[in-house]
């Protein structure tokens, strides 16, 4: 096992869930730290959410909306990369950001070490790779739309990140879905010239909402393209 | 392994899974962190670990090797207490107590971090601990008493005079 903030493997041990034989901690594997090079960003693994809140948008509001201060400053962003679906809801609250900003994931497992995309990572299941480091490009424009929490400790039940970079505008959604979603017809519908209100109803094409602990699929799918929506006019709005 | 618990070191025997929360309450006896969800969303475990605010349930002892931690015991004491707890003390923030120790600490770190803090800053930074007796009112006026730094435990008077109780709840034994 592997314990890198330990906000989400903790309880398991304190419940007696996990008995793990053998655990590696990370917290002294030195791998933390947001590194800039230009317009690209490296940030480690280890790099907590606390400190994430510095980093390029919308991360640094993905980050800032995520439980509250004590709970920042220990969860990393290896770990949210990492985190299984909870109790049937999904908890990693970074994904549609680094899904937005186009974000890449160096990691280690069984067969070495390899960099992709974040959402071929997230397909790829989690489970034997060990998170290394993150890679981004400063986005030109970033926009950024949730439902509030009701309560600090709830996942985010829909939230919706959109950023232009090199390579276009990209859309990430967390919360329709087990992990974190690219909606490429409305990245499409936007490349075709549509405005941000046609282009946003395409995201049910890529995303189906799901029912769990937190919302119903009905409502998800009712405020998904609102959301989407929203997001696209902090972009424009962010010009 | 090793920590300093208030001022005093400690050898730590325990499995290096276990959390501090149980080692500072069953093995040193250092009962103000509360065990409440023991899963990090209640706030009652909060201690300070080199000086930052952490859940000491969600520390196992491996991570805290070396470590210095303050708990509330180590704020104040009961004939000189620290600004906050005079603040808590005399806005009457305390209900059941059992959140206390966790609002506390927190409300400690964030005077320290950001003594200008606002209303809206206080609400986020203590957003992590529940009160189940919701008293969060009184809480949040203290915090912000203590910010302001006009909390002093001899100025608490009083609600009423005894003479006034039995005025105000006819017939009862007061």
């Amino acid at each position: 096992m592997v314990l890198a903030g330990g906000t989400i493997l903790m309880p398991e041990l304190n419940y007696g869930r996990l008995r793990p034989e053998r655990v590696l901690l990370l917290q002294e594997a030195g791998l933390t730290g947001i590194h800039r090079d230009g317009s690209s960003l490296t940030i480690a693994a280890m790099t907590t959410l606390a400190d994430l809140e510095d980093a390029p948008e919308p991360l640094a509001t993905t980050a800032r909306s995520v439980a509250d201060h004590e709970i920042r400053a220990q969860a990393t962003l290896g770990g949210n990369l990492c985190a299984p679906p909870g109790g049937e809801r999904p908890r990693g609250d970074l994904q549609a950001a680094l899904i937005a900003l186009g974000a890449s994931v160096r990691s280690v497992g069984k067969d070495g070490e390899r960099t992709e995309a974040v959402e071929d990572f997230l397909a790829g299941g989690t489970d034997d790779r060990l998170v290394l480091e993150v890679g981004l490009e400063e986005p030109r424009r970033a926009g950024h739309a949730s439902l509030r929490r009701p309560h600090t400790h709830s996942y985010t039940i829909l939230a919706v990140c959109a950023a232009e970079t090199s390579g276009g505008v990209r859309v990430g959604v967390t919360g329709a879905g087990l992990t974190g979603i690219r909606a490429r017809s409305v990245e499409q519908a936007l490349a075709g010239g549509a405005s941000p209100e046609d282009a946003a109803p395409k995201v049910l094409d890529d995303a189906k909402p799901q029912d769990d602990a937190l919302a119903s699929a009905w409502y998800r799918e009712r405020m998904l393209p609102v959301l989407v929506r929203r997001a696209l006019d902090d972009l424009e709005g962010g010009q | 392994m090793r920590f300093t618990v208030n001022g005093m070191e400690h050898d730590v025997k325990s499995p290096p899974l276990a959390s501090l929360l149980h080692e500072l309450r069953e093995e040193l006896h250092v009962t103000s962190p509360k065990a409440g969800c023991e899963q990090g969303g209640c706030g009652a475990c909060t201690v300070f670990v080199d000086g930052e605010p952490r859940r000491a349930c969600l520390l196992p002892l491996a991570a805290v090797d070396g470590a210095t931690i303050t708990t509330v015991e180590g704020l104040g004491t009961p004939d000189e207490l620290s600004p906050v707890q005079a603040a808590f003390e005399q806005h009457y923030a305390a209900q059941c107590g059992f959140c206390t120790a966790g609002f506390l600490i927190a409300a400690t770190a964030l005077v320290q971090r950001q003594p200008d803090a606002s209303r809206d800053d206080v609400l986020e930074a203590l957003s992590g601990h529940v009160c189940r007796c919701t008293g969060y009112v009184k809480i949040v006026s203290a915090v912000e008493a203590a910010l302001r730094g006009d909390a002093q435990p001899e100025e608490v008077e009083p609600s009423f005079e005894p003479e006034e109780a039995e005025v105000l709840i006819p017939g009862s034994p007061a």
